[in-house]
């Protein structure tokens, strides 16, 4: 099957570049033909590439270690779910994921837009191909997932532990569906660049496709939050990591062009920032997938010895510099229909919050890149971490939400001062009574950022929530429907406005978490025999038990926590590291147990208000003699084994494997008999949860926004708007 | 006011502002960054008492109790160092994954003393080629 794999690889390379061909070639010479043909090379290409993808999952499926990248990430005793997933868990099976995701998001725009942007959808067809061409090249010849080995191992190495979690399975298909479907309004802004087609056209068939790269790369990151917090044992959701960056860069481009957009569609303003907009956010996708591929996170010099990094330079240098040509080249035919008559109106708004959002992509931007550029120009690595974000996105963020509830409240074009006492004296109410209890409380006036983050999150929420109510009043008026009735007849009848909305209310919520959770959390650490306590934040936590496991995957040493408060009990936490063997066949039989991958099982009170997080780290100091003397002993038997006959030698091995799991079962005992001290990292963090809460009214809101109008309520609107259209001529 | 003056004005603002961010941003990155020195470099440079960021890729591990000893190895060259290290082990470290450790010399010691907690391991991308392959 690997044959047929690797011929699939070829083929749709070969399908791409003839659909690239076909076409330009239609595109030039005005055939239709063609172009219907190079339309029809992204449904093979689709088709081509889910056989491939199908193919290299039932190897993983089958546990066929003849293909190499099942031997290097899954095993026989790998679980199903993880088994299916581990695909993408490669360098090759998420660069196939990367092609396969693309060919079937550019069928789906295709298909939707055979009959329209007729001129502009050849050149978009060519550069999605261009894009297929691309990494179906890496697939083909650098990373190739098709790869076989002559003489399989009986078993395969597994899955890396860490991953082996629901969230960050899902985590790479969202990214990457976000980073393919950002690629959509890329080429379509470069078909309509092209073709000096730069009117709205091209924004309004790409704008849910822009939408829904929003929304899988925003549900990507927090994924990928989650699972920083309850598995990689340090107790955060955010580190600043070169990796989160990659993702949060064109989410935030994006987020600026989703809004901007809306200024063209209204007033024919900011072509060229929606135009320029788009192509930084298609770049940055294709950074994104470089950063984590080329080795350039390590190094410049890493970089320089990586196969996949002068690829993407190539690439990326082509994109840059022809979306930055395009954009020169067709500056006469980007000038905008309207000005901007007041800073006081929504457009002004918008345009004040893209900045705020290009502003945090390029600190960002500038940060993660600041090692390597001080690498270049200094031959030293500058290392910087989270303290050199902070001083810009803390306040960047604050206007952000501020903006964020003002562009619902604020009229578009000028706002009067009737407008502004009506519209805005619930809200500012609102954030200003937050902001005395706030006061009152006591502690948060010490920490201003946050305090103005709940102050303005307030503000956002009260923002929301009286446009919703005004509209689900107005509604009422009109049909007289009960309010749950009118509230959602309001909300399905207008999706983007209202999906807006609460996607607005989700990121106050989100945003009040990390502020409530970064500024005011607790953290210990300690170390604890069995019957002893620490207090956390007022959290009696007791060490109460030690408990243990030891299987031929791993061996694991945890312990059972008591939590109580007030002298009630709370909850109680199992908390447990496992110890992965290494592969590495030069350390001991016994000691490789505690030289390969760890893993933190957290021990999580996951509540409203507060977060308890618990993370054990064993000492292994009492065991290691006991270590070192299993290795030596295994050692001397493997020997004396290997001087025996070949079937002498595979009995005794064999032997020996049930003696090494019964002592790795010993040291399970030793550990629940005799416990000894263990250290603790012992966290309480406020309104984590609400992090979570927001990511889920942000993911609903973007679903509405995203949900199709129904057809009939298309047309009953059409209809109504052209007999008013009538009515006005008339 | 002339729409077009109006126009440079608010231009010359926003650039200025820009302008403003970028030098602030540059400032902080120098103000707030610390050198990180790889392998080789700290076999040169380092002196005992004085603590350096060690940045690089762990080419071994092995336990000693409650203390990690493990080899970061220069990117560039094939030159290693042996540190000690007490304190919180991050989860995602192992061998072949990108680390940064704060570290002292001990006198003449080959062998440098990694501060309490002061460990961090980048990322482990799913994505990242498994250790040792060319990617």
């Amino acid at each position: 099957m690997a044959l047929v794999g690797r011929a699939l690889l070829i083929l749709g390379l070969g399908v791409s570049v003839y659909g690239i061909g076909a076409s330009l070639y239609g595109a030039l010479q005005g055939g239709q033909r063609w172009v219907d043909s190079g339309r029809r090379a992204v449904y093979a290409l689709a088709g081509v590439m889910t056989l491939a993808f199908v193919i290299l999952e039932a190897a993983f499926l089958r546990s066929d270690f003849s293909f190499n990248v099942v031997a290097g990430h899954s095993s026989t005793t790998t679980p199903t779910f993880y088994k299916a997933t581990a695909a993408w868990s490669s360098q090759e099976g998420s660069l196939l994921l990367w092609v396969w995701l693309l060919s079937l998001w550019s069928s789906l725009i295709l298909f939707l837009t055979r009959r329209k942007v007729r001129e502009i959808a050849p050149y978009a067809t060519a550069v999605l191909l261009g894009f297929a061409t691309f990494f179906g090249s890496l697939t083909a010849f650098f990373a190739n997932p098709f790869a076989t080995t002559a003489n399989p191992p009986s078993e395969g190495a597994g899955l890396n532990p860490l991953l082996r979690h629901a969230s960050m399975m899902f985590h790479p298909p969202m990214l990457y569906s976000g980073y393919t479907l950002l690629a959509i309004p890329f080429a379509f802004a470069i078909g309509a660049l092209i073709t000096r087609r730069l009117n709205s056209e091209w924004i309004q068939v790409t704008r849910r496709f822009a939408l829904a790269a929003w929304l899988f790369l925003g549900i990507g990151i927090l994924l990928g939050a989650r699972w920083s917090y309850t598995e990689l044992g340090w107790g955060g959701y955010w580190a600043w990591d070169p990796v989160e960056n990659a993702a949060l860069m064109p989410w935030l481009c994006c987020t600026a062009f989703i809004h901007s957009i809306m200024i063209q569609e209204k007033r024919g303003m900011l072509k060229v920032w929606n135009a320029s907009l788009i192509l930084a956010s298609g770049t940055l996708a294709v950074l994104g997938t470089f950063l984590v591929r080329s080795g350039i996170l390590d190094s410049i010099h890493a970089f320089g010895a990586s196969t996949l990094g002068v690829p993407f330079v190539i690439l990326l240098g082509v994109m840059v510099t022809g979306s930055v040509a395009l954009i020169i080249w067709r500056r006469a035919d980007l000038r905008s229909d309207s000005q901007l008559d007041s800073l006081l109106s929504r457009e002004a708004v918008f345009l004040f919050q893209n900045l705020v959002l290009v502003g945090m992509t390029f600190v960002i931007f500038w940060v993660t890149f600041f090692p390597l550029i001080s690498e270049a120009l200094t031959g030293t690595k500058v290392s910087v971490g989270p303290p050199a974000f902070r001083p810009f996105i803390v306040p960047l963020a604050l206007v952000l939400v501020l903006l964020s509830g003002v562009g619902p409240l604020i009229a578009w074009r000028r706002v009067t001062a009737a407008n502004l006492r009506r519209s805005f004296a619930f809200p500012v109410a609102a954030g200003l009574v937050a902001l005395v209890v706030l006061l009152l409380v006591g502690g948060v006036s010490k920490r201003p950022f946050a305090l103005a983050m709940f102050c303005l999150g307030t503000f956002v929420i009260a923002s929301v929530g009286q446009e919703l109510w005004r509209g689900v009043r107005a509604r009422r008026a009109m049909t007289r429907d009960p309010v749950p009735r009118a509230f959602l007849q309001l909300i399905r009848r207008n999706r983007r406005r209202y999906g807006g909305y609460i996607v607005h209310a989700g990121l106050a919520v989100l945003l009040i978490g990390v502020a409530a959770s970064s500024s005011f959390q607790h953290s210990h650490d300690v170390v604890l025999r069995p019957g002893q306590q620490a207090v956390v934040d007022g959290y009696r936590i007791t060490y109460v038990r030690p408990i243990a496991r030891a299987t031929a995957e791993k061996i694991s040493f945890g312990a059972v926590l008591d939590v109580a408060k007030g002298g009630r009990h709370v909850q109680t936490l199992t908390t447990t590291r496992g110890f992965y063997p290494a592969q590495d066949p030069t350390l001991g039989v016994v000691g490789r147990f505690f030289n390969g991958e760890e893993e933190s099982q957290v021990g999580l009170r996951a509540g409203l208000t507060k977060d308890i997080w618990t993370v054990i780290s064993p000492d292994l100091t009492p065991i290691q003699p006991l270590i070192n003397q299993g290795d030596q002993v295994f050692l001397k038997a493997m020997s004396a084994a290997a001087a025996l006959p070949p079937a002498q030698a595979r009995a005794q091995i064999t032997n020996l494997f049930a003696a090494r799991d019964a002592a790795i079962g010993a040291l399970a005992d030793r550990w629940v008999r005799h416990p000894w001290a263990a250290e603790f990292l012992l966290i309480v963090s406020p309104l984590v949860t609400w992090i979570w809460l927001g990511a889920i009214v942000i993911a609903i809101g973007g679903l509405i926004a995203l949900w199709p109008v129904p057809v009939l309520a298309r047309r009953r609107a059409t209809s109504a708007y052209a007999a008013r259209l009538a009515r006005e001529l008339a | 006011m002339d729409p077009s003056r109006k126009r440079a004005i608010r231009l010359t603002v926003a650039l200025t502002a820009a302008l403003l961010l970028a030098s602030a941003l540059v400032y902080t990155s120098f103000s707030a960054g610390r050198d990180e020195l790889t392998a080789s470099q700290l076999l040169h440079q380092a002196v005992p008492g004085k603590s350096y960021i060690l940045a690089g890729t762990v080419i071994s591990q092995q336990r000693d109790g409650s203390a990690l000893l493990f080899r970061v190895r220069d990117p560039k060259l094939h030159v290693s160092v042996p540190v000690r290290y007490t304190g919180i082990i991050p989860d995602p470290f192992a061998v072949g994954r990108g680390v940064l450790v704060t570290v002292q010399k001990q006198g003449s010691d080959t062998q440098f003393v990694g501060e309490q907690d002061s460990l961090t391991t980048k990322c482990p991308s799913k994505y990242q080629a498994a250790a040792g392959s060319k990617y």
